[in-house]
């Protein structure tokens, strides 16, 4: 099992290492230590490996992630595994804004907060936040699910397409065309099965609102100007 | 009519202020309640390459022999820090436009047209389709701030990365592709409900500003292993700040487009009144590079109206390293072809003024996604126009360099022109001509 401090050896190294990795090797559990907040580690990974990083990471840990599993034992920040095509990535503490901007698909599990705009823009990504997320989490979400089991904060799912948004807690306010849905037998199993992914105990689905598009601005019209 | 009549009533006059285009527009907006939304870029009279003249040679400067003396065309972009710069045999590139705005043969005869001819094109918001890629030698993939159909596979697959900030036909406004061109093909790949107005962000999701860009770009880097060249398109509106923060922030390349550049669709009022003439965008933007010691180490990619051979040697000659073409490459393809001025008809415009590329009704077959109009273009064909039209460009710009006596086209410089107004004097920081007057310069 390779471990790699980088405080002491360079970023590059590891990164590159992890994109060279083949389907014969045994190397499919690699520790990251010492990474004080640096930025882009474990970056374009594809190859399912496990990874484990202990300690704080900067902007875009995991960012365009396929297949690997990466688990941050720290707070991570801005855009954590951003564009994310699939794979699994865990953060243990909080996570700055854009946490899954973009992504594609995969799980997102952040253990506590995450900042601003969680899920902005995300296209199939499932994302469960154990605490709350800021405003403007899933502006402009095409597709996946968002899970919040705390609350969220001002313009949840502004101008959302069709990402699922499932809130435990309060929602300070709904951005424009973002309605509160009914949460049908179909919608608890899915998300009984994205808390059971994430690791959540205790939570039942039913103690969940749901919220996705009214889809009144997917055309434009000039009587609804003033959603804009 | 009296003779007294005439005298008491005078004779018709239209408003200068209110012309026919500006009565037509506030009638069209009061009869449909939306604002104009068109493809294309600046149609309004802006001070351009046209105002700017070489002076060839003379007694104090030698010329190259035509056909027989060496001017050279190539340029490498991307050498500051990628491990493999991309090296272009003619300093004209293809600009940046998507499947989903451009059929599927549209793009296919870019990229037949640009290889041929050793230079590149350009995706778009949407991403990049293997048709694109099969036929683009060297191909350059844009990252945008929708992030449609964005994903590392693709990323690796390119020759290099544009990360896309602005565009001079909209700095500050993102994408815009109207309902009828979101087919099944383009709303999967942008992972869209199909059929709907699709607005783009005009801002990244996950960065904002030059310290964040940095580390965006060093992702970039890690992620392609620092194999290929990352350029930062910016639209023209404070060039100096933004190539300086640019170079700053790790670019290999910039791109910089004037508000001449066109569109695929967005609203009239923004092409028309937000962004910088494509002219005097380049001083600054060249100014920015030579104060942080990068003008040629940095490349700088000028676009937005550029027409001819002549305005490629203008925008060398103000210092830029290549340019990029949009519009005109679409022209060249077959876009606005006076051979179909019936069809242009009933479409209530004509051949050399159809804008409504977002309506993807073009019967040229190259601004839509209707598949009976996209089969109507012959990628084969078109691209070997398209090539020839490259070809005639290096041609003239070579003419023009050895005619100022220089061996590589990059070695024309601002001393080669003067300006026939003062306006681009000013603009171009070049003498206004017969005079050695540059205004402004002694401010």
């Amino acid at each position: 099992m390779p471990t790699v401090d980088i405080a002491s050896s360079p970023l590059r190294e590891l990164n590159s290492a992890l994109h060279k990795l083949t389907p014969n090797t045994n190397e499919t559990h690699w520790t990251v230590s010492n990474p004080r907040g640096q930025h882009n580690i474990a970056v374009g990974l594809d190859f399912p490996v496990e990874i484990e990083i202990d300690g704080h990471v900067g902007y875009y840990c995991a960012g365009m992630n396929k297949q690997a599993r990466v688990t941050v034992r720290g707070n991570a920040g801005q855009g954590v595994a951003e564009n994310m095509m699939s794979g699994r990535v865990h953060v243990t503490g909080d996570a700055s804004q854009a946490a899954g901007a973009s992504g594609n698909g995969g799980l997102l599990v952040i253990d506590g907060n995450a900042s601003a705009r969680c899920g902005i823009s995300m296209k199939g990504i499932d994302i469960v936040v154990k605490g709350s997320v800021g405003h403007l989490s899933a502006f402009m979400a095409q597709a996946g699910k968002l899970v919040v089991l705390g609350d969220a904060g001002e313009a949840l799912g502004d101008s959302i397409y069709e990402a699922q948004l499932f809130v435990r807690g309060t929602v300070t306010s709904l951005g424009a065309d973002c309605i509160e849905k009914p949460l049908k037998d179909e919608h608890k199993v899915e998300l009984k099965k994205l808390l059971d992914d994430a690791g959540v105990e205790g939570v039942s689905p039913d103690e969940f609102k749901r919220y996705g598009s009214a889809r009144k601005l997917y055309h434009f019209h000039i009587d609804n100007v003033g959603s804009y | 009519m009296s003779a007294q009549d005439r005298w008491i009533h005078t004779p018709p006059r239209k408003s200068a202020t209110f012309d026919d285009a500006a009565i037509a527009e506030i009638r069209r907006a009061a009869a449909t309640g939306i604002y104009d939304i068109r493809g294309a870029g600046a149609k309004r009279k802006l001070p351009h390459f046209d105002d700017l003249l070489f002076l060839g040679a003379s007694i104090s400067r030698y010329p190259l022999e035509g056909y027989r003396e060496k001017c050279a065309t190539d340029v490498v972009i991307g050498a500051r820090f990628a491990k493999k710069p991309i090296h272009l045999k003619i300093p004209i590139t293809i600009a940046g436009m998507s499947f989903g705005a451009l059929s599927g043969p549209a793009k296919e005869a870019l990229g037949r047209g640009a290889s041929s001819v050793g230079t590149s094109t350009t995706t778009g918001d949407g991403g990049m389709t293997p048709e694109e890629r099969g036929h683009s030698d060297l191909l350059v993939y844009q990252v945008l701030p929708s992030r449609y159909g964005m994903n590392p596979d693709d990323l690796r697959k390119a020759d290099a990365i544009e990360v896309v900030v602005g565009q001079g036909a909209k700095p500050g406004g993102g994408g815009m592709l109207l309902g009828q061109k979101i087919t099944e093909r383009v709303a999967g790949m942008r992972r869209l409900p199909v059929g709907i107005d699709q607005r783009s962000a005009c801002r990244h999701p996950d960065w904002t500003g030059p310290d964040d860009l940095e580390i965006k770009i060093q992702e970039l880097r890690e992620i392609t292993d620092w194999q290929i060249p990352i350029y930062v398109k910016v639209g023209a509106s404070r060039p100096y700040y933004d190539i300086a923060l640019a170079v700053k922030s790790g670019a290999d390349a910039i791109v910089l487009d004037g508000m001449q550049g066109g569109t695929a669709a967005t609203q009239d009022v923004f092409i028309e009144n937000v962004g910088l003439p494509t002219m005097c965008a380049i001083p600054p933007a060249v100014k920015a590079l030579q104060d942080l010691g990068m003008h040629r180490k940095v490349q700088l990619i000028v676009s937005g109206g550029i027409r001819n051979g002549a305005d490629v040697a203008k925008c060398l000659a103000l210092g830029a390293d290549a340019v990029a073409i949009g519009t005109a490459a679409l022209i060249a393809l077959g876009d606005n072809d006076p051979a179909l001025e019936a069809e242009y008809q009933k479409l209530g415009t004509t051949a050399g003024a159809y804008d409504d590329w977002h309506e993807g009704r073009d019967p040229a077959g190259i601004t839509t996604q209707d598949p009976v109009l996209a089969a109507r273009l012959d990628p084969v064909i078109a691209g070997r126009k398209l090539a020839n039209y490259l070809s005639v460009m290096t041609l003239e710009a070579q003419t023009i360099a050895r005619a100022c006596g220089k061996s590589h086209v990059h070695n024309l410089e601002p001393e080669d022109l003067v300006a026939l107004t003062m306006e681009s004097a000013a603009m171009a920081r070049v003498p206004l001509a017969g005079t050695n007057w540059i205004p402004g310069s002694n401010i």
